[in-house]
């Protein structure tokens, strides 16, 4: 048994210097690493390269960082409607690679299966394919995509135990996973973290190996982009 | 002339019992509310959710429960949750039987732009690029003129492309029409009240009409 706990987030992140590349989960705000994020924005680290499906709103999230000048580059699928995103990109402050969905979480997932590259169909003939290999197979054409290769992956759980291992909750899994196992470094924060033999392992989605500092996060917002509901009859 | 909800209305005459459809943001996401009753659909929102329900009652909205466009939804007896590595898998494996989505222009022989304005507004593609490159059947839901009162049906796409030759079939304010393997807008159907000259005024794109134009049936 492998102990992978660290007390909190400025311990967990102590290490990430200026100029690096971090994975990090979630999709909108759902599953985002709340405690994580907010530390480095008190750290103050810069010029980092940010992948991650979105870059939060403007004043959650990612969008901290954002604000702070911290990032230099995003590699998203989507801008959605954080408008200094936007503006930071649209004005050339910010490098921004925008890349389809699908192939930014292929790319975490083939990171953590050991697989260099991989080729996909989604963005043949556009924007997106510029400076990329091409390969015909069966008659149709393939984009070769790359691996990532990201100096930490910074993951959101719902469920630790303190050998690393992970449950994920609803639409919060999202990219998660995927980054969890993609990480040189693999930094999880979490809702609940219990003791070794207290999560089944039949419903581990992220086995501990992949995972090497683990901490129980505080004061979760988990704030809603969009609250939609309806009314009772 | 339709509404949105008048477009998500004939859309919804599109979708097959026991089929798995993926909805786009915007006006396909109205085509949910118009499935009918004891049809057998399941939704798939590509943030990792199969068998997406209804908005939640006010006070049940989970902040870790969402559809793809960030809004609060629920789960249905049946629903799975998953990453999103097996949701691009799923529809790159063509398991997503139909994507409806919108979209800024369409070319007369299929490429749809969806994600970019150069210089004035970006939003990203999400997974829309991966979805044209792989759907089955995509059907278009859009306004047929822009703001500007120009044609988004055209010979080609002016803005940056999402996918190539990928559409099928196109439901506007004003008409149904399917797009050609061999290239060109063929007229399917009208909206109601509209004439077939409104609608060859509107699209810039080349036009088929053949025999009688039937106007659209909505319920």
């Amino acid at each position: 048994m492998i102990i992978k706990t660290v007390k909190d987030a400025a311990t967990a992140t102590a290490d990430i210097k200026s100029g690096m590349t971090l994975l990090v989960g979630g999709f909108g705000l759902c599953g985002i690493p709340e405690n994580c994020i907010n530390a480095m924005v008190a750290m103050g680290i810069n010029n980092l390269t940010c992948v991650s499906n979105n870059a939060g709103i403007d004043d959650f999230g990612l969008g901290l960082l954002l604000q702070n000048k911290q990032v230099k580059k995003m590699i998203s699928s989507y801008v959605g409607e954080n408008a200094e995103f936007e503006r930071q990109m649209l004005s050339g402050e910010l490098q921004v690679d925008l890349i389809p969905q699908g192939t930014l979480a292929t790319r975490c997932m083939m990171s953590g299966y050991g697989i260099p590259f991989f080729p996909t169909p989604a963005g043949v003939g556009t924007e997106v394919a510029e400076g990329k290999q091409i390969i015909n197979w069966k008659g149709r054409d393939y984009l070769m995509e790359e691996a990532f290769d990201a100096d930490f992956a910074i993951v959101k759980a719902w469920k630790g135990d303190t050998t690393g291992n992970l449950i994920f909750r609803a639409t919060a899994r999202n990219f998660n996973p995927l980054m969890a196992m993609a990480g040189k470094i693999t930094i999880a924060e979490v809702e609940h973290l219990v003791q070794p033999g207290e999560l089944d392992p039949n419903e581990i989605h992220v086995p501990g190996i992949y995972v090497h500092r683990i901490f129980q996060g505080a004061n979760y917002e988990k704030r809603i982009e969009q609250l939609t509901s309806r009314k009772r009859l | 002339m339709l509404d949105k909800n008048g477009i998500a209305k004939r859309i919804a005459r599109e979708v097959r019992d026991g089929s798995y459809v993926n909805l786009g943001i915007g006006i396909p996401t109205l085509v949910a509310n118009f499935i009918p009753e004891g049809m057998n659909v399941v939704l798939q929102s590509e943030n990792g959710l199969l068998g997406m329900g209804p908005f939640p009652f006010e006070g049940e909205e989970d902040a870790d429960l969402i559809n793809a466009g960030k809004q609060t939804v629920t789960t249905l007896p049946g629903s799975a949750f998953f990453d999103s590595a097996m949701s691009f898998g799923m529809i790159r494996a063509q398991k997503v039987d139909l994507t409806i989505l919108g979209a800024m222009e369409v070319s007369e022989n299929g490429d749809i732009a969806n994600w970019k304005i150069p210089g004035k507004m970006v939003k990203g593609m999400g997974g829309a690029m991966d979805l044209v490159a792989s759907a089955k059947n995509i059907i278009v839901a859009m306004q047929h003129v822009n703001k500007a009162g120009e044609s988004k049906l055209l010979p080609k796409c002016d803005l940056p492309i999402t996918g190539l030759r990928c559409v099928k079939r196109i439901v506007t304010e004003l008409a149904v029409l399917d797009v050609l393997p061999e290239g060109g807008f063929k007229l399917i159907e009208r909206a109601p009240g509209v004439t077939i000259e409104h609608i060859i005024k509107s699209t810039a794109g080349k036009l088929i009409v053949e025999g009688d134009i039937p106007e659209m049936v909505i319920d």
